[in-house]
């Protein structure tokens, strides 16, 4: 990664394959798929339960290999990392969101935003502040030693958002992020989400749900692992 | 370093999360460990009190009795030293001194001594005038017999002070009769007070003049007795040890090839043989003890792999933030650790508490005293323990696949 790629786009999918075997049956979860998204750009990977956008989600996350192809992260070929170069990407160049929020229950929201920070070698006074400033960011400076389990959906989302972007990285790729919420909390959250997007974060979300998808800048549509349409749309929600 | 320094908070924390689990987890290695420090406590304890005692036995004391090998004890042919035997070794044997027969009572009637209507039992010990320079006991009271007493077979004794307590004999004991056996002994010394060892008393014994004590015992029979002398030069203790050797195999018409039917012992050989006692106590009870040790870590690898299951999403979600394998494995692996090594300094603690409450609790016991080296030890073993049966678990746990494990319900 040189300076002078800082306009390649951040992601390069070169004819990916993921297959999956099971017993004689081959299934090819991507079938060939081609696409690059730029820095900043706001995506919704959209399409029916089985399109394959949760192993397009998984495999952009660095959580999984691809079976063929080329990706591109950054400009850097993921295939040829090792478990921990892909664990080093996980740590700098992803933020995860999560349907299901993903949080430690055992560790206070302050502890959950600062994990990624222990894996930098961070110490761990500057964890602390860099953890309570992210919680700030997203509204929760007061809730720094509640638990998981004190706190509501959106709060829980909240601490995840934190969580993902306190490593400042390249993509924030958000799986179903509204998915356990109630339509009220949605809409806060992806306030939030947007909010990101104007200061310039990269975003990946994964939903089946069009007027979530409808936040966003670029549409790309699965279908049985393939990229079924691909379109850019002005943001509709407000 | 930073990675492990994390490691090991993580691992506390997680511990004190699981506060009762981690107790009942380790309870296998502190009940190991202490069962290993208390007993070590103990048995140090006692082996420090009877290398004192020994060493109120001169150093250049020498101790021949007889010696039957076991083959030849379940033939009854036993070995004996006589009296002859010590006649030769004073007449041959250049540089020595204070040379004195030991006659034990053999067991039945003669231990039996009563006062009035008093009866009780006691060690009786047929010795020589010397017997006192060798062993280093004095008398308190009254006065210890003479060549005379010995030579005229006077019925006199002298006695520890457990004897006079015994049979409550009351007044100045000096003077009074009692009964050894069928005769009547008269008290004319009270040997110092030695107080007790392991809960036995060191004062409960009747000392006669030897000549006194065969004439109790039967003239008429062929008694083996101990020899106990003392060397003039220190320096000189091995030659004179091999010359009474020589003496004695002759005497006693020894061929070439023949083992020894006798043993001359050192004081320090005495004390050697019994610390080869103490240690073999120790080891046998470390052993067993590391079984249990061996126990608790397949108790703590078991709760260890529960745990890996039950986690494996929080697993999941670590490395979805970045945490390699080796994170991972150091994580479980330190937490492993942690629990051994609290589980040993726990150990350590209660183990000594209780050897020291043991050796406090019974009357005459010596302190307890844990070395340096059984702490050491059990640190090291805690630590094996946690790292041998914490691999697996640990290894487990890095090897996850991050996707299954963050879809784990």
């Amino acid at each position: 990664m040189h300076p002078a790629d800082i306009e390649a786009p951040v992601i390069q999918l070169r004819n990916v394959y993921r297959t999956y075997e099971m017993g004689d049956q081959v299934l090819n979860a991507l079938d060939g798929v081609d696409l690059d998204i730029e820095r900043n750009e706001y995506v919704a990977i959209v399409g029916a339960s089985g399109s394959g956008k949760s192993t397009m989600m998984n495999i952009i996350g660095c959580l999984d290999r691809i079976t063929k192809g080329d990706y591109l992260l950054n400009g850097t070929d993921v295939g040829e990392m090792s478990e921990a170069e892909l664990a080093r990407a996980r740590n700098r160049e992803i933020g995860f969101v999560f349907q299901s929020f993903n949080l430690l229950s055992r560790a206070s929201a302050l502890k959950n935003v600062m994990q990624p920070l222990v894996y930098r070698g961070i110490p761990r006074a500057e964890r602390k502040r860099l953890a309570a400033d992210a919680l700030g960011h997203v509204g929760l400076g007061d809730r720094l030693e509640s638990r998981p389990n004190q706190m509501s959906g959106g709060q829980r989302q909240r601490v995840a958002i934190a969580r993902a972007l306190i490593g400042n990285p390249a993509i924030l790729l958000a799986d179903e992020p509204t998915g356990n919420l109630d339509s009220k909390t949605s809409s806060e959250i992806m306030a939030l989400i947007d909010q990101l997007h104007q200061q310039g974060q990269t975003i990946i979300m994964v939903t089946h749900e069009p007027d979530i998808a409808a936040h966003c800048e670029r549409v790309i549509h699965l279908t049985d692992g393939k990229v079924e349409s691909d379109e850019r749309q002005q943001r509709t929600a407000a | 370093m930073f990675a492990l320094f994390e490691s090991f908070r993580s691992a506390f924390e997680s511990i004190w999360a699981h506060g009762f689990r981690s107790l009942l987890t380790s309870l296998g290695i502190i009940i190991g460990v202490t069962s290993v420090i208390a007993v070590v406590s103990i048995v140090q304890g006692l082996s420090y009190t009877i290398n004192a005692q020994f060493a109120g036995l001169g150093g250049n004391s020498l101790t021949i009795r007889s010696y039957t090998p076991f083959k030849k004890q379940i033939q009854g042919r036993l070995a004996k030293l006589r009296d002859s035997d010590m006649q030769v070794i004073k007449r041959r044997i250049d540089g020595i001194s204070d040379i004195t027969p030991v006659l034990f009572t053999q067991t039945g009637s003669q231990g039996a001594i009563s006062y009035r209507s008093q009866v009780s039992f006691s060690r009786v010990i047929g010795i020589g005038p010397s017997y006192l320079d060798v062993n280093s006991v004095y008398p308190q009271q009254g006065r210890f017999f003479t060549g005379d007493d010995d030579a005229r077979r006077r019925l006199v004794c002298a006695v520890g002070v457990d004897v006079i307590e015994d049979l409550e004999i009351p007044g100045d004991p000096i003077g009074k009769y009692f009964r050894v056996g069928n005769e009547w002994c008269k008290i004319v010394g009270v040997i110092e007070e030695r107080g007790e060892l392991f809960g036995f008393s060191q004062d409960n014994f009747v000392l006669l003049p030897y000549g006194t004590a065969k004439r109790i015992m039967g003239a008429s029979r062929d008694l083996d007795i101990q020899i106990q002398l003392l060397v003039d030069d220190m320096n000189r203790q091995d030659e004179v040890k091999e010359r009474i050797r020589r003496v004695l195999r002759q005497e006693h018409g020894l061929k070439s090839g023949e083992p020894d039917d006798f043993r001359v012992q050192t004081a320090e050989q005495l004390t050697e043989s019994f610390n080869t006692v103490i240690n073999m106590v120790t080891a046998v009870s470390a052993g067993i003890v590391g079984i249990s040790l061996l126990v608790g870590g397949i108790g703590i690898m078991n709760i260890m792999l529960v745990s890996v299951t039950e986690r494996t999403r929080e697993i999941g979600i670590l490395k979805a933030l970045g945490a390699t394998r080796q994170d991972i494995l150091l994580q479980f692996l330190i937490e492993a650790l942690a629990l051994t090594m609290i589980g040993g300094l726990l150990g350590v603690a209660i183990g000594y508490g209780l050897g020291a409450l043991v050796a406090a609790l019974l009357p005459g016991f010596p302190a307890a005293h844990v070395p340096l080296w059984a702490v050491m030890l059990s640190f090291g073993f805690c630590a094996a323990v946690g790292i041998i049966f914490g691999i697996v678990p640990a290894a487990k746990a890095a090897q996850l696949n991050p996707i299954d494990a963050l879809r784990y319900e």
